[in-house]
Order: structure tokens, then sequence, then C-alpha cells
């Protein structure tokens, strides 16, 4: 690696040398780190996704109009899209389909319903594994699918993103929304995790 | 281009390193990155395709050794230095060490100027294009026969956006596969369902 004669700099130090050279860009356009690190703490959120689940679970003309157009159902709640995300598709899961995404060219993510992505989703062994061995690697995640059950990869390859619509564990019908919403998980809005609320 | 990132199918990976509800960020520096990658994408200096390609660019020995974030810094400030914005030996002088930037890359190329519109259920195959600049074509799908779902949004053609090309907007098309046909008899059954550009698909005849 001919490019690489000195030895990196730690981590912090290239991130702070990135940040200094776009200081006065970023403070001409009114912008800064801090401000978009809380931008994000209060906007990209898997409770937004978990609300949107609860509600879909307890209506079923929303649920329509959830997977007929994402976009559109989700800004009944306020959610938006960042503007390279054009379109969420959600993925209803049901006794006979399993859906699973991934992105295995980088790592998108629908960020306002699910939030910033687990490390594991960014690895190398789940973007190159899971189109290739899904039923495997789902089981060795905890969530294994049955022989019978359909499993649907959706690839993320374009700024269409992706949720999935976990099904509802049945000794919930009934609960209110709220309390519905709090059982949500993010790793079952991306499809590898089942809800339950025996023991969590 | 059949870079390290293109990772789909490939074998010999050990187990996901999961845990339930893990944090997505492992150290204060990872969360910083994030936002400072989001901020840096509302200053106009680069797009989300040549950001995507800059990443792409890596050395695959640094683009495999790195974690996630330090793939998003080294990105951004290969972009910040082509555009001019900085030099790698000001980022060196900072840093106090070594800034491993990504590699130049190839040209890009534009629309497909026989691009065709495809109908839900229509079978399509996905061309078999070679192209060494950014493309959002994962190569498992490459000259591979599936089935049109649904005709998603208009977004700007991602191998000519990546390179300063013109860039026409164009359909993806949610394409479904079956597993067994991406990878004959090395595969576990299941649906695979791929955004695909407008450009990258062609007829069945």
């Amino acid at each position: 690696m001919a490019s690489r004669q000195a030895p990196d700099a730690p981590m912090e130090r290239r991130l702070a040398a990135v940040e200094r050279v776009l200081e006065v860009r970023a403070h001409d356009k009114g912008l800064s780190v801090d401000h978009t690190m809380e931008w994000q703490d209060e906007n990209l959120l898997a409770e937004n996704g978990a609300k949107v689940v609860a509600r879909a679970w307890t209506d079923p003309a929303f649920r329509q109009r959830l997977l007929a157009d994402g976009k559109a159902a989700i800004a009944e709640f306020g959610i938006g899209l960042p503007a390279i995300q054009r379109q969420v598709y959600v993925l209803e899961n049901t006794p006979t389909v399993h859906n699973v995404i991934v992105c295995t060219l980088c790592s998108c993510t629908a960020t306002t319903l699910i939030g910033p992505p687990p490390n594991w989703y960014e690895d190398l062994e789940y973007r190159a594994r899971v189109v290739r061995e899904a039923r495997t690697v789902l089981e060795e995640m905890g969530c294994p699918v049955a022989p019978d059950t359909e499993v649907r990869v959706w690839d993320t390859t374009a700024d269409t993103r992706f949720m999935v619509l976990p099904m509802q564990p049945p000794e919930t019908i009934g609960w209110p929304e709220d309390k519905l919403a709090s059982i949500v998980t993010r790793d079952s809005l991306i499809g590898v995790a089942r809800l339950s609320v025996a023991g969590g | 281009m059949d870079g390290m990132h293109d990772l789909g199918g490939r074998q010999g990976f050990g187990k996901v390193a999961f845990a339930p509800k893990a944090s997505p960020f492992q150290a204060p520096w990872e969360k910083r990155a994030y936002a400072l990658r989001s901020m840096v994408s509302q200053l106009g200096v680069y797009n989300i395709d040549e950001y995507r390609h800059a990443v792409e660019r890596m050395d695959p020995r640094h683009s495999v050794s790195a974690g996630y974030y330090e793939r998003v810094i080294t990105a951004i400030a290969t972009l910040l230095v082509e555009k001019g914005v900085t030099t790698k030996a000001e980022l060196e002088a900072i840093a106090g060490g070594g800034f491993a930037l990504s590699h130049p890359g190839a040209g890009g190329r534009t629309n497909a100027p026989d691009r065709k519109s495809f109908q839900r259920g229509e079978r399509v195959r996905v061309r078999n294009d070679f192209v060494s600049g950014h493309i959002r074509l994962p190569g498992y799908i490459r000259g591979k026969i599936g089935v049109v779902m649904y005709e998603g949004p208009l977004t700007p053609f991602p191998d000519a956006h990546a390179h300063g090309l013109e860039a026409a907007d164009e359909p993806t098309y949610d394409v479904r596969f079956r597993s067994e046909d991406l990878w004959p008899g090395g595969a576990e059954s299941a649906e695979i369902h791929v955004a695909v550009f407008q450009s990258y698909l062609e007829a069945v005849a």
C-alpha cells in the first residue's frame, strides 16, 4: 500500500482534522456538528417506527395506507424522510412470510423510523451473508424461520428505504397503542427479531 | 466498480457479531462522525453518489480492515481534498499523523440511451455491464433474470451523478429474484428483492 506511508493518526484525531478544515464553511451556513447531533438524537429514533407499527396493529385503515404509501402514512405522525430517501416500503410479516432488510453495498437504512443502524448491520458478515444464507443467519441471530415460511430479503441498493412491520404478539391484542409501541424493538423493524412479551 | 464494498453473496465470513438492541455507536467519536457526515452533506461540497463512490475507492486492504465510521471519515476527507477544500498535508498536520485517503477513480457514464419502461409482473434481465466507475448494481444480480414488482421513485442516475456528469432522473424498479437463480445450487431458499435503476435493465425477449 504505497499510499499509506506514515502510520495513520488515531480516528479521533482524523475526525477532528476534518472538523477543523470545515469550521468556517459550516459556521457561514449556520451549521455545527453539535447541533446536528442534537437533531439526530431527537429525530433518528426506532421509537418512531414503533409508534407507526402500533398504529398499524390497531387501525386497519392506517395499515392499508402504510402498506400502500409509506412516506405519506408516516407523515401523519410528523415523521419525514431525509431528502435523498425518496420512499419507504413497509414490509408486512405474516405467518407465511418473513421479511428482512440489508444494504449489501453500504449501509442504507430508514433512519427516521429505525434510528442509526447498529454496527452489525454495517459489518461485512451481515451484508455478505444475509442475501445468500438468510435462514442460517437469522437462526444464528436468534430468529429462526420455519422451513415452509417464505423469506424475503430486501437489498437497499437505491434510495427507497424499507421497514419491516413485525407480527403482533397475540397476547397483546387489545392493548392501548402506547403500550404496544413500547414492545416494538429496532431489531424487529430490521427483521432479525420476533416480538414477544413474556420475558422480553 | 467491482470493489470490496460489493459484498452480497461473498463467502468465508463468520457469524454476525450480533447483540440484541446493540448501541449503534461503539465510541463517542463514532457518534460524532455520524453527525459530521450529515452536517457536511448540507454544505453542498459533494453529493451522496460522490460520497458513496469515495467509500468504494478506498484501498481494498484498508476498506476491509476499517470499521464503518473509519470508512465514513476516509471518504469525507478524500472528497474535501479532491474538491480543493483542503490538502492531505494539511489534514495530516492537524491530525498529527498519517491520513490514508481513497484512490482516484475511473470515469463515469450517463443514463442508458435505450432504457425502457417496465410493467409490474414483467420479466427483466439485468444488463451484463462491467463499469469501472460508480454503479449501484450489486454484482450478484448481473446478467440475472427477475420480475418487476413495483416502479420506485425517480432518482438521479448514480453512475453519472457520482462523476459530475449530467444525471437524468430515472425510475428504480423493485425486482424480485430467487436466490436459487442467483446462486444455483449454492444458496438457501429466499426471494431477493433489489432496487434496480432503469438503465441497468433490459427486456427479456
